[in-house]
């Protein structure tokens, strides 16, 4: 790979410094563990939120095949 | 009155009659899910097994080439980076799978044992994960190893853990904890498959009560296969 690519792609996040800390109390997080935690409740939230596709449908199905 | 016909001498056929009896083919490879599995918050279980086969697959490969491969080849850098980013996605999956589990109450019905194997898998899964750190041979690991091996000494098992030795912690890491790790999750299916998804729980409108139902009270929803020997409604 030509060094200008390499260059172009190690800067998309610029990790040649020692990592920044968040701290509160005794709590004392790196802010790509903090951007993980936060990433983790928006994909949980998102789960419980956002439709299953065919989800309805099946419902659906099964309430007209069982009658139930 | 009917007597129950003896169990057989032989422990082949009786492993075999008790495997039929608490799986049953239907049960152990099912054809469907009941409706309800129709949700994403179903899906990060299935997330972490498929993550697990990467992280195995990529660290089989790693441990034939070994470390100068790993460490000074541009193909041994992308698997390197396969493997630990693959750690990351079970690690994320894995704990989004427990909340999800954990506010549906997924020991319900009976499930005691499917929400203790997957805690413990994921209890065991932090040191096979931290036991690669210090297996990476290279400034990191050793930085890691150093710092670490005082945590084990402050507890008095360091003598039994001793994270500077790279031959038993590349050992840990790459025999017997993923065997750990494996017969776990491999047990957690099986007991999953056993007793069923869980449920949602139930919905009270707002105003309708406590909201709250004695999990005894509940009724068993599982994915018992139809009479025509399918499922209820997902495929599986």
């Amino acid at each position: 790979m030509p060094h200008a690519a390499v260059a172009v792609l190690g800067a998309l996040v610029n990790l040649n410094h020692p990592a920044h800390i968040i701290e509160w109390e005794f709590i004392k997080l790196t802010v790509a563990n903090v951007v993980v935690i936060g990433l983790m409740f928006v994909v949980f939230f998102a789960a419980i939120l956002l439709p299953f596709p065919g989800a309805a449908a099946r419902r659906e199905a099964r309430r007209g095949g069982d009658g139930s | 009155m009917s007597v129950a016909p003896p169990r057989s001498k032989s422990w082949t056929v009786r492993v075999r009659e008790i495997g039929v009896e608490n799986l049953p083919p239907e049960k152990l490879l099912p054809d469907g899910q009941p409706t309800y599995v129709a949700s994403w918050i179903y899906i990060f279980g299935v997330a972490s097994i498929a993550s697990l086969m990467v992280i195995i697959g990529s660290g089989t490969i790693l441990a034939l080439k070994g470390p100068a491969w790993w460490h000074y080849t541009g193909i041994g850098h992308f698997f390197n980076s396969i493997h630990m980013w693959a750690v990351e996605l079970f690690f994320f999956a894995m704990v989004v799978h427990l909340w999800g589990k954990y506010w549906m109450a997924a020991w319900r019905g009976g499930r005691t044992r499917v929400w203790i194997t997957g805690a413990v898998t994921f209890l065991v899964a932090v040191p096979t994960a931290l036991t690669g750190y210090v297996s990476q041979q290279n400034f990191d690991a050793q930085w890691i190893s150093t710092q670490a091996k005082d945590a084990m000494n402050s507890v008095g098992i360091g003598s039994f853990f001793n994270l500077t030795n790279f031959g038993q912690m590349y050992s840990y890491h790459v025999f017997i904890m993923p065997l750990a790790v494996v017969g776990l999750v491999g047990a957690h299916v099986l007991l999953v498959r056993r007793h069923g998804v869980v449920p949602p729980l139930p919905f009270h409108a707002a105003g309708a009560g406590t909201g709250v139902k004695p999990a005894a009270a509940e009724p068993e929803i599982s994915p018992a296969p139809a009479p025509n020997g399918r499922g209820t409604g997902v495929a599986g």
